[in-house]
């Protein structure tokens, strides 16, 4: 007879010598269920009462459709242009020391600091035919206040400091031997960034992409001043959403609350999915 | 040299156009007819119930989400267990979702067609176009605020400390309060203050629930929208300079507590951007 130490048991939780932890799980999953899944459950059981041809005849009128399309190409332009902009913003932040570094540092949060509506009334002024920039734009034939470029202005300074901040600590982390190799072996300043730190920060520009992203379609009151709102064209999918609860259109907005839940989800899940082949290719 | 240089203002030119720009025509619009008008349309009456309309709702959606943010990063940095990374996610949900789904969320639920609507309106309890909608909406959206800076740094930190109080016999609220809190002391108000910062400022969702009336259910950020809407565009930027004021303040918090903090933050974002 051979003594055997007793398999242990698969259990849900590691075990802990900590106290608290039914408790505090309880309250936080009470807590989760009333404020954020409880409700969203509400939409959802709602949207299927609708039926599917119910849902389908709301989510296929050409205004949904026009103002879905109005969302989405904005909202890829805007953090698409960001990708850029925040990449540099970051780097420059990182890597550089110049006079003023910290005050433009601390400046980057303002868009999460500054209420959207007075992002809205700001950008608006600013853009508007006679506003500051507006008015250097309007002889060159160029408009932007109440046309879907102003969408993209307000979800580029609503959606930056998304992508600076998730690359800024990819590019501190960055191993500068790795850099200063390649420039003794006689790689250019470019091919460097292209080689070299680019692959390394790839990854983090794909999450603060998306993270933008989801931003940007959410967005309200920063585009609603700037939009100009007109159905199809500069009208985004959230105001629509609000125009039916104006009319008292419930299972519209429901329907459109729901469409938006899922396009959102489906482009983070095709986000992350990019980025984790994007990851086994790198080897990171 | 050259492209350094030229990075460089590129990056200053850029966000001056779209950060700083932004901040000076608040306060030069509301500036504009000089400051005798500016505090004019500052004492209005109106502006001081959004004043407190908007405090009250931000003092009941942080604390809200101070007390969960803490029992959130107990359970979920302290244990392991399965389903921690789905949690995780579920708290950060509110994120990646609208605003103005959030205000409808409350609608569906309590407006006069909602689930509670039938209910409510025979025991003439109002929710919707009132108060307790725009403070159930504000929770929505700033749930995960407090939450997500403590659970990373709650989870850098490690329990080490905590299980050596353990066998020193200490009790779990005592454990609590003296070893883990003041531990998580600087990202509690890091957190606080980005929560109440989103708080005080949000639009989306309270417009949706709230009944737009100027001085009776208008928060700050209504008041801005109603003034400008009415043509009333100087008094809707000095409201707008209240509120970007707030902004400024959050800032300058924010860069300090970052300053004295920086390796413990490098870490929590380090964490996140992985």
């Amino acid at each position: 007879m051979s003594a055997t130490i007793p398999a242990r048991r698969w259990a849900w939780r590691k075990p802990s010598i900590l106290p608290g932890f039914a408790p505090s799980l309880a309250i936080t999953l009470v807590w989760l269920g009333v404020i954020v899944i409880g409700p969203l459950g509400v939409m959802l059981w709602f949207t299927a009462g609708l039926g599917w041809g119910g849902f389908f005849s709301i989510i296929s009128r050409p205004r949904v459709l026009g103002d879905l399309w109005v969302s989405l190409s904005t909202a890829f332009l805007a953090s698409f242009i960001n990708l850029f902009f925040g990449l540099l913003v970051a780097w420059v932040l990182t890597r550089y020391r110049f006079p003023g570094r910290r005050l433009a540092d601390a400046l980057v949060d303002l868009p999460f600091a500054l209420p959207t509506a007075v992002a809205g009334i700001a950008l608006s002024t600013l853009y508007a035919p006679n506003g500051w920039i507006g008015a250097i734009l309007a002889p060159l034939g160029i408009q932007i206040a109440f046309q879907p470029a102003g969408i993209v202005v307000a979800m580029m300074f609503i959606s930056l400091p998304f992508i600076v901040r998730t690359v800024q600590p990819v590019i501190e982390d960055l191993e500068v031997e790795q850099e200063e190799a390649a420039s003794l072996m006689g790689a250019t300043d470019f091919q460097i960034f292209l080689r070299i730190s680019l692959p390394a920060i790839f990854p983090s520009l794909l999450t603060g992409f998306a993270l933008a992203l989801a931003r940007c379609l959410g967005e309200y009151g920063s585009i609603i001043f700037i939009a100009g709102n007109k159905p199809m064209v500069s009208e985004i999918l959230p105001l629509l959403i609000v125009a039916q609860l104006d009319e008292f259109d419930y299972q519209g907005a429901t329907a459109i609350g729901t469409l938006m839940l899922f396009v959102s989800f489906l482009l983070l899940l095709a986000i992350n999915l990019l980025q984790a082949w994007v990851r086994k290719r790198h080897g990171g | 040299m050259a492209v350094r240089r030229s990075l460089i203002a590129v990056a200053i030119a850029f966000m001056t156009l779209f950060l700083v720009l932004p901040l000076i025509i608040v306060f030069s619009e509301a500036l504009s007819a000089g400051i005798g008008v500016y505090f004019n349309a500052l004492i209005d009456p109106n502006v001081a119930d959004a004043i407190y309309l908007t405090l009250v709702i931000a003092a009941v959606a942080v604390p809200a989400n101070l007390v969960f943010g803490i029992m959130a990063s107990w359970c979920i940095a302290k244990f392991d267990f399965v389903g921690r990374n789905v949690l995780i996610t579920l708290i950060d949900l509110p994120f990646s979702i609208s605003p103005v789904i959030a205000g409808l969320l409350e609608v569906l639920l309590f407006g006069l067609n909602g689930l509670f609507g039938g209910w409510l309106s025979d025991h003439n309890i109002q929710i919707i176009f009132a108060l307790p909608g725009m403070v159930l909406a504000t929770t929505f959206v700033t749930f995960p605020f407090v939450a997500r800076e403590i659970i990373p740094l709650a989870q850098e930190q490690g329990n080490d400390e905590e299980e050596a109080a353990v066998t020193l016999g200490a009790g779990g609220l005592q454990i609590f309060f003296r070893v883990s809190l003041p531990k998580l002391r600087w990202g509690l108000f890091y957190g606080v203050l980005l929560c109440n910062a989103r708080a005080m400022g949000e639009f989306g969702a309270v417009s949706v629930v709230s009944g737009k009336i100027f001085g009776q259910t208008d928060t700050l950020s209504l008041a801005v929208e109603s003034l400008y809407e009415s043509y009333e565009i100087q008094a809707a930027f000095a409201v707008a300079s209240l509120l970007a004021g707030l902004a400024l303040l959050t800032l300058v918090l924010k860069a300090g507590l970052e300053w004295r903090h920086r390796d413990e933050i490098h870490a929590v974002r380090r964490k996140r951007s992985a």
